[in-house]
């Protein structure tokens, strides 16, 4: 049954792969890549990824489209067509390919419990993680303590990113006030404001939203999910107010000073933990000495670090929404 | 424990977090402050951490306490320390020499934003060069690329926004092809701490899912370092960039992409493979010796004096592969060793030009005629750095050729025309360094463009303090032949 679930969902994906090299509209093309990534999310989620499945479905389908429709409201709608070098781009593509293929020949067969990754590292986690950091989500472990410098090194990323967008598209931190008209992105471009039904459903969707983000969060230790995930999900909530009400109504929800505040403060809380466990006699990072107790310190650790991901991620992906919202205004 | 302990650490660490703090800061000149502060800060634990792996070896950390395969692992050796010691050196002195040529290109109000990415580019840096953990290097290489490209972003000139634009996507598929690369050998060995991987790959040597990763790795980092032909992104990216930004990245960012190449090849995949190490080099000698000769080539024709010298950091990233290539503990030392000595020159080169930046809108070669005359300081360093890039004796740039020359001639038939390609191609490094010479101190001044007097003193004492470091480890190279002997002696060691 799995299997038949995983070969429908991998060729509705190379289905839409191919469309969306094939359109030459980039509106087309934008939404397509949102069903992509949410047949991505769809397959992480057969393959028992669940943490993965709801940052690509977060991520992936949700922002990452909002953010496309957003560069799109600067540009034109339609792609110009370029006629040289096609052919050697599509050499290049299907060599790649080939050699990929290639790669897979020697591959363990999938779910395959003599794989080389379900022999080194993986037993060990599983083996470790209710005795050492005690809660039932080892991915949470993994991602959270065991390799958390990982994942200190992806909130920078994300954060990286804000810096480079607010950078380049040259938004003013804080001092100006958004106009309530001439908001291309989220008036002229969606113009769901004037729509009853999506405004109606719209609004009553959001406080479940930010509400499962908050549940994520908080109950990453013990199902799929955490800073990351809830952090994308808020973000999408606040973005479809924005999307409903106006781009200055969600700033004045969320303002631009607040944002930056949660850029600033989930980073730094995440890297004071690592401080703090120097401070405290253990090494970057190590959240045993942050209780008496090692495991209750590693819960405290996890619990705190995955508060700042989440405020880094969703100040920056907010931050990066609305530089592009104010970007349409100019 | 003592603080000393964490020196691996901290070296990512004080940068990393400062960044975001310097984002808030909105008083003119505290961004800058802070960023200087903490880049010489890391600078400080650079050279601590150099002085702890010259005297006991290398020095491993553990992040969260987590035993090796399991947790991150850091590592410093000797091949570390030579590369931290060049980003935490070229990011301080560019950072305190360019107050004022930044103010000129970056406006003020986006000065944070533009002092943050410079922290995270450095932060991001070093993060890749302690990483004992492939995907550890991954998670920075992404951190490092995105704030260069911020950083080459900021440039005054429109120009800038396409070529980054270019870079982006080349370091884009660059950085896909080594993730590829790395997910395959972890499906393979199931473990991503470098020393593990070593030690595990063994037993699937043979296999074609290795033999795939190590050819995605190898050219996603070919990619990142701008090896010859893959090198469209950099001229451009240099050239656009504001000019402390590119002195900054042309001294140190190819040269990481390189080390984790030599690093990743030689202590993982080379020993383990077979007939590796064969075809790694008989691919390598080629392109390192067609990079080296296209590129100084294309320099001498160049009429603009930023590009002129990006294409010359391509012909020396060939010069470093062609040490690497020859496979003997000789050739690599000359490579690694030129890693160092390169970047002072380019460095100091990319100093003066800033030099010359701000005090002439276009560095064009017709546009510096007769500059000599009112920056006669300026042009004296940029003297010394270029004799110091052509390889001549008494400065940095010598030591490398000399042990380029010396490895090449072991090699017999081969070596000789290698020793050939070395001469010619520092031949026509005289050429373009020249034709700058040339039209600085023997072009007429048009009355029209007068250049305003020497440069700001600040930026004038670090082009002069970079062009010294040239002739210093041109007379006392002790330091890095001993770190880049012994990097070379570690990668191998390892081999049969």
């Amino acid at each position: 049954m799995v299997i038949l679930f995983a070969v429908f969902l991998l060729t509705l994906l190379a289905l839409t792969a191919v469309a969306i090299v094939r359109t030459e509209n980039l509106f087309v093309a934008v939404m397509l890549t949102g069903i992509f990534s949410l047949l991505m999310a769809a397959n992480f989620f057969v393959l028992d990824a669940a943490d993965v499945a709801l940052t690509e479905a977060a991520v992936g389908a949700g922002i990452s489209t909002v953010l496309f429709l957003g560069a799109l409201a600067l540009t034109a709608e339609h792609e110009r067509s370029v006629v040289s070098g096609r052919w050697l781009s599509m050499g290049i593509v299907v060599v790649t390919t080939l050699i990929l293929i290639y790669a897979t020949f020697d591959k363990p067969r999938l779910g395959d419990p003599r794989a080389p990754v379900h022999q080194h590292v993986a037993p060990w986690y599983l083996d470790q993680t209710p005795e050492l950091i005690g809660i039932p989500n080892v991915v949470t472990a993994v991602l959270g303590s065991f390799r958390g410098y990982d994942t200190l090194g992806e909130v920078f990323v994300v954060v990286t990113a804000c810096i480079g967008v607010l950078f380049i598209l040259g938004v003013r931190r804080g001092g100006y006030s958004p106009s309530p008209d001439g908001d291309r992105l989220t008036t002229a471009g969606s113009g769901l404001r004037h729509h009853l039904i999506p405004k109606v459903v719209g609004r009553l969707l959001i406080p479940f939203i930010v509400l499962f983000g908050l549940y994520v969060l908080f109950h990453g230790e013990y199902g799929p999910g955490g800073g990351f995930q809830a952090g994308a999900i808020i973000a999408t909530g606040i973005i479809l107010y924005a999307l409903l009400d106006g781009e200055a109504q969600a700033l004045k929800a969320v303002p631009r000073p607040v944002l930056m505040g949660m850029v600033v403060g989930g980073a730094t809380l995440y890297g004071a933990v690592g401080v703090a466990g120097i401070a405290l006699g253990g090494s970057f990072l190590d959240y045993s000495v942050l209780a008496d107790d090692p495991v209750k310190g590693q819960q405290l650790g996890i619990l705190i670090i995955e508060v700042g991901v989440g405020l880094a991620v969703c100040g920056s992906l907010l931050s990066i929404f609305h530089a592009f919202a104010a970007r349409g205004r100019h | 424990m003592t603080l000393t302990t964490h020196l691996p650490a901290l070296q990512v660490v004080v940068p990393m977090l400062t960044a975001p703090l310097v984002v808030l800061m909105r008083v003119p000149g505290l961004a800058w402050a802070t960023a200087a502060v903490a880049s010489f800060m890391a600078f400080i634990i650079a050279v601590s951490l150099t002085g702890a792996v010259l005297q006991g070896g290398s020095v491993i950390y553990l992040m969260g306490s987590w035993p090796a395969p399991y947790g991150i692992e850091l590592r410093v050796t000797s091949f570390s320390a030579l590369l931290l010691l060049i980003v935490t050196a070229a990011s301080t002195l560019t950072l305190l020499a360019g107050k004022r040529s930044i103010d000129a290109d970056v406006d003020p109000e986006q000065q944070p934003l533009f002092y943050a990415a410079w922290l995270l580019a450095v932060a991001g840096l070093a993060g890749i060069v302690v990483a004992g953990d492939a995907f550890n290097i991954f998670v920075f290489m992404e951190i490092a690329s995105l704030a260069s490209y911020v950083l080459i972003a900021a440039g005054p000139d429109r120009r800038a926004l396409p070529s980054v634009f270019k870079y982006l996507v080349m370091g884009t598929i660059g950085a896909t092809f080594y993730l590829i690369g790395v997910g395959l050998v972890y499906m393979m060995t199931g473990t991503l701490n470098l020393g593990d991987m070593e030690a595990r790959i063994q037993e699937v040597g043979d296999l074609r899912s290795i033999l795939v990763a190590a050819g995605f790795i190898t050219v996603g980092l070919a990619l990142k370092a701008a090896v010859f032909p893959l090198h469209a992104w950099l001229p451009s990216s240099y050239t656009y960039a504001p000019h402390m930004v590119t002195a900054f990245l042309a001294a140190c960012s190819t040269k990481v992409a390189l080390y984790v190449l030599l690093r990743f090849d030689f202590l993982v995949f080379q020993q383990n493979l077979p007939a590796h190490a064969v075809q790694f080099f008989i691919f390598l000698m080629p392109l390192a010796v067609l990079g080296v000769l296209v590129a100084s080539g294309v320099a001498m024709f160049e009429k603009d004096l930023k590009r002129l010298l990006a294409y010359s950091s391509v012909a020396q990233v060939g010069y470093i592969l062609l040490g690497a290539s020859l496979g003997s503990v000789m050739g690599l030392t000359g490579g690694i060793v030129h890693i160092f000595n390169h970047a002072l020159a380019k460095g100091a080169l990319f100093l003066a030009v800033a030099c010359l930046g701000a005090r002439i809108a276009q560095l064009q070669l017709k546009g510096i005629h007769g500059v000599a005359r009112h920056m006669p300081w300026t042009m004296a360093a940029f003297v010394v750095s270029g004799l110091s890039l052509i390889g001549v004796p008494g400065t940095a740039g010598f030591i490398s050729k000399w042990y380029l020359v010396s490895a090449a001639l072991q090699e017999g038939t081969v070596g000789l025309i290698l020793v050939a390609v070395v001469l010619v191609s520092s031949l026509m490094a005289v050429v373009y360094i020249w034709r700058v010479i040339e039209a600085a101190y023997f072009g007429a001044t048009p009355s029209s463009a007068k250049p305003a007097g020497e440069a700001p003193p600040a930026l004038l004492v670090a082009t002069w303090v970079a062009a010294l470091a040239n002739i210093y480890f041109g007379v006392d190279p002790s330091l890095p032949l001993t770190l880049s002997t012994q990097a070379a002696t570690t990668l191998l060691e390892h081999l049969p």
